[in-house]
């Protein structure tokens, strides 16, 4: 099943595909798209990926929760273009106890940050537009006109 | 005369986001000596218009796996430049 989608997430789709009678905890992670970023404010952004890669290392990233802790993991993330409140990525990790389940789900919110090539464009309300650079500023900013 | 076709290594360098938008590419076929790196591969990117725009030290991968400068190149190889990431 792939990791990227052109469609709107449903976290609860997510959830029913990693539930097991053997785990009595689920632990979840939704990001949604902010409406300000350093201070501006945001109108909608773009999600753009590096398809094949980005399916890859999203699976990559499931197969080491699911390597490390005794749990089942679900992981989706948007691309295209989002407005304010959409969900941009969701996760579901289902586990035996809590712990496991917490801490798989952070692992993998983070490995995705760090290691999914996806990329970020936003479009701010004053009508200019920037790719995200989570490391720094907004990357070859184009004013508004 | 051209060397032969053993002494060479052709790749496809692709390029994404801002990256693609500076060099106004989102690919790059690219003709390298035997035993070139990642980094030879980005050298020559960067010689490119606008190609002075991606960073000395960029994140990379080489066939949809993360990998350094010094990685070592084969035939067929497809290279990706990857600018900061912001998935999530």
């Amino acid at each position: 099943m792939g990791h990227l989608t052109a469609a709107p997430i449903d976290p609860a789709v997510l959830t029913a595909r990693i539930e097991s009678p053997a785990h009595g905890a689920i632990a979840s992670f939704v990001g949604q798209v902010r409406n300000h970023h350093g201070g501006r404010a945001v109108g909608r952004l773009e999600y753009s990926a590096y398809g094949p890669m980005a399916e890859a290392e999203c699976q990559r990233i499931v197969r080491e929760a699911e390597a490390e802790w005794p749990v089942r993991v679900a992981l989706e993330h948007r691309v295209g273009g989002l407005e304010i409140g959409d969900i941009a990525v969701a996760i579901a990790v289902s586990a035996p106890h809590r712990d496991e389940a917490f801490a798989a789900c952070r692992f993998v919110i983070e490995a995705v940050k760090r290691r999914v090539p996806i990329w970020k464009k936003e479009h701010y309300l004053d009508g200019a537009v920037a790719w995200v650079d989570p490391t720094g500023s907004p990357l070859d900013e184009v004013p508004a006109s | 005369m051209p060397a032969p076709s053993t002494q060479i290594v052709n790749v496809r360098v692709l390029l994404f986001a801002s990256y693609a938008d500076r060099l106004g590419l989102e690919s790059v076929r690219v003709a390298l000596p035997l035993l070139a790196t990642v980094g030879d591969a980005l050298d020559h990117v960067r010689t490119l218009p606008g190609g002075d725009q991606i960073p000395p030290r960029p994140l990379c991968a080489v066939n949809l796996v993360h990998a350094g400068l010094e990685t070592r190149l084969a035939e067929g190889d497809e290279i990706a430049l990857l600018p900061p990431l912001a998935g999530g």
